[in-house]
């Protein structure tokens, strides 16, 4: 039984493939001149040259944030790559018929089709191959409705007032180190605006691959959402198996005014390096949502199952009185994957609400903890929060922590802190086999029901496919 | 009942097994006929639970010698899942609690095992759960436990009806109830047992594992065995268990030293 639990965990990673693509790179290292150039490589307006420098400025000043529960080597960021793109389509494609087949293809494989015959009816797609969108299905549909969705490059070039307005508005420059550098050097990502009123009558969605080694991947995704709007936003994320560490570290903003919804889903895979911690994503990711008007709404929901090491608080700023914060986690850890992963709610406006639910499931000898932040402000009356971790460990060299941080500062608010640590052991599961099911299906079948609080709000294209995800990174881990 | 010239169903010879490297049976001798049933009492620490465990494979336990032929193939050999679904079914004295699977779809998904190892097509979803509903009737139980997690938060009581449930739904040839009177009350152990003796049939078996005579009232066995220190003392039938009720296990043990003597 022990064997089978041990192949069922160790599935390899599907999606580790090197697409042979001719790339543009720029010589290892960072310095004012890359910035400069990398601005002048997408031919930006002055305004984000100054707010690169600013904030390559300002990233030299900072450190590393040495809080986190992960271990890893000093990085040096001069032998990162910050710009790689593939080469040929200097003006991006106007329609997908001139993207490079073998970018199609790239994305195929990774079950994104993007042509037009193939494509999921109900999702608009923006593919992200290393540094630049390559491509963004939909967009004239979504026009129609006054959706912009696009690369935040061409945003940039096509809104730059709407862009120089937010971008840096939710997460500042100087919030931490990663977001400073991410700041100074990021290439692309995605850009959604809804106007007042509008429902996006689809799903958006981007799709991160990181393809040179060497390179790091800074994206930056900036979501506004107006008065009264509502949008679903979902990224998925993979990346080829190489034995060196890749840097991933983006930065998201979501903005909603009054009344607005976003939902924010994540599911993230990638390369988490192989039993013996060899190689893998470092996933350094600041991602902020602020809830700027009255009964407004943002949900975040993850699904965390790759990476060497995950550092990423998806939180909540709410600022309108009655708007609503939500956090849905499913973070899984394996082999020597290090996670340490959670939430902000930062309760300002009266009667704001957050509820967070998080479950982490740690595997071989691999390292999960929670970190999250309740703050109820002085202002903030009436408020009040819910929290739920729930920890399951997968054998007996697992580690799972839960750190909770909790302050109050209005005696009018409620915060409740609900928490559990569970294991699945041989018992369990030779109980499952006594009634004739096997192991595989045993903990694919515990798995989903500890999970199934969060799958629910996931959309339901990728619920499914998330539950898959976590069987197969599960496979041959338990016993 | 018994039947002459019924079909073995389980063959036992010379069992040994340890856990933890500790020996606990001791060269265990048991046949188990269709149609028949048996009932293993002992005192603690006589291997009795132990046995029911080696029988179902699981992989605590290890077998150091000796034979388990069920239905003439060696059941040693198979995984625990393969034994389930070839029907050998074990009532646990303590079922396990499966939070977040809900006990429909685990009693569908075990079902299912069995019946695709059976070659046949799976029952879908609507005709799984009008089966499960017919088969509630069996232990009297309330239909809302199907849409609770497995056995989380059911009384002592509930969980051993919830066993009893789920051998209704697989039919087993051969059933092994361990304890399965053990933290019941009176009402519900005439349920439990009435649930057992519905299913017994002249072509399947069972094997009750008790301590007390109190469930042998209810269920009556055709062979009475004692165990003691990893094997089988004594065997007859059921006018053995309320000889040791009133005598106790220190009698049983007392004869097997004075034969041994002789």
């Amino acid at each position: 039984m022990t064997a089978t639990v041990e192949n069922l965990v160790n599935q390899p990673y599907k999606y580790g493939f090197v697409t042979d693509i001719e790339v543009e790179t720029i010589p290892r290292g960072l310095s004012e001149d890359v910035v400069r150039l990398i601005s002048a490589k997408k031919n930006e307006p002055q305004f984000m040259l100054d707010f690169r420098l600013k904030a390559y400025h300002q990233w030299l000043k900072m450190s590393e944030p040495n809080w986190p529960h992960v271990h890893y080597p000093p990085i040096d960021y001069q032998d990162i790559t910050y710009y790689s793109a593939p080469k040929a389509p200097e003006e991006k494609k106007q329609s997908l018929d001139e993207v490079d087949p073998v970018l199609l293809e790239t994305f195929d494989k990774l079950g994104i089709p993007l042509s037009e015959q193939k494509r999921l009816s109900n999702v608009a797609v923006d593919a992200v191959f290393d540094s630049v969108s390559v491509a963004t299905t939909f967009r004239e549909d979504l026009a129609k409705e006054g959706v912009i969705f696009c690369s935040i490059s061409e945003a940039l070039h096509d809104y730059p007032e709407l862009v120089e307005k937010y971008l840096g508005s939710v997460v500042p420059i100087n919030d931490n180190f990663f977001s400073a550098l991410n700041s100074a050097v990021f290439s692309d990502g995605s850009f959604v605006f809804i106007p007042k009123g509008v429902k996006c009558p689809m799903e958006l969605s981007t799709y991160f691959r990181i393809n040179t080694e060497g390179a790091g991947q800074f994206e930056r995704t900036l979501i506004i959402a107006e008065e009264g709007s509502q949008v679903s936003y979902l990224e998925g994320c993979t990346a080829p198996m190489f034995d060196t560490n890749q840097l991933h570290a983006a930065v998201v903003e979501l903005v909603a005014l009054d009344d607005a919804d976003i939902k924010y889903s994540t599911v993230q895979n990638w390369f988490a390096g192989d039993e013996n911690g060899k190689g893998g994503i470092y996933n350094f990711v600041t991602k902020r949502g602020l809830c700027a008007g009255k009964n407004s709404k943002i949900s975040w929901t993850q699904v965390e199952t790759g990476s060497a090491i995950t550092w990423k608080y998806p939180s909540c700023v709410l600022v309108g009185d009655n708007s609503v914060g939500e956090f849905y986690s499913v973070a899984l850890t394996n082999n020597l994957q290090q996670a340490d992963t959670g939430t902000k709610m930062v309760h300002v406006g009266k009667n704001t609400r957050s509820t967070i639910i998080s479950k982490g499931i740690s595997a071989g000898r691999s390292q999960n903890s929670y970190r999250g932040l309740v703050r109820m402000g002085p202002k903030a009356d009436g408020s009040r929060n819910y929290s739920q971790c729930d920890s399951m460990l997968i054998g007996s060299d697992a580690e799972a922590n839960t750190f909770p941080y909790i302050q109050v500062q209005n005696n009018s608010t409620k915060v409740e802190h609900e928490a559990s640590t569970s294991k699945i052991g041989e018992d369990q599961l030779f109980y499952f086999a006594q009634r004739g099911i096997s192991t595989e299906d045993a903990v694919s079948m515990m798995i989903s029901g500890f999970c199934k609080d969060v799958f629910n709000q996931l959309p339901m294209e990728f619920a499914v496919e998330a539950d898959r995800l976590l069987s197969l990174k599960l496979e041959g881990s338990v016993g | 009942m018994i039947i002459e010239n019924s079909d073995v169903i389980l063959s036992v010879r010379n069992l040994t097994a340890d856990v933890d490297e500790t020996p606990i049976l001791k060269g265990l001798n048991l046949e188990i006929k269709a149609g028949e049933i048996h009932a293993i009492m002992g005192p603690n620490g006589s291997g009795k639970s132990t046995f029911s465990k080696v029988l179902a494979g699981h992989p605590a336990y290890t077998v150091t010698g000796g034979e388990v032929i069920y239905k003439g193939q060696n059941l040693l050999e198979l995984e625990p899942e393969e034994r389930s679904r070839s029907g050998v079914f074990l009532a646990f004295q303590y079922p396990l609690e499966i939070p977040g699977v809900s006990n429909l779809d685990f009693l569908r998904v075990s079902y299912n095992s069995k019946r695709q190892h059976e070659g046949l097509e799976e029952l879908d979803a609507f005709d799984f759960d009008d089966l499960v509903r017919e088969r509630l009737d069996v232990v009297k139980m309330d239909p809302a436990f199907l849409d609770r997690s497995v056995n989380e938060g059911f009384s002592g009581g509930e969980k051993k009806r919830n066993e009893i449930l789920q051998m209704a739904l697989l039919e087993p040839t051969l059933a092994i109830l361990d304890e399965t009177d053990s933290g019941l009350d009176i009402d519900a152990l005439k349920i439990v047992a009435n649930g057992v003796n519905q299913l017994a049939e002249p072509d399947n078996a069972t094997l009750m594992i008790t301590h007390y005579q109190r469930l042998l009232d209810y269920i009556v066995p055709d062979f009475v065995h004692v165990m003691a220190e990893g094997k089988i003392l004594t065997t007859g039938g059921k006018e053995l268990a309320q000889e040791l009720e009133a005598k106790g296990y220190d009698w049983v043990k007392a004869e097997d030293a004075a034969e041994v003597a002789v």
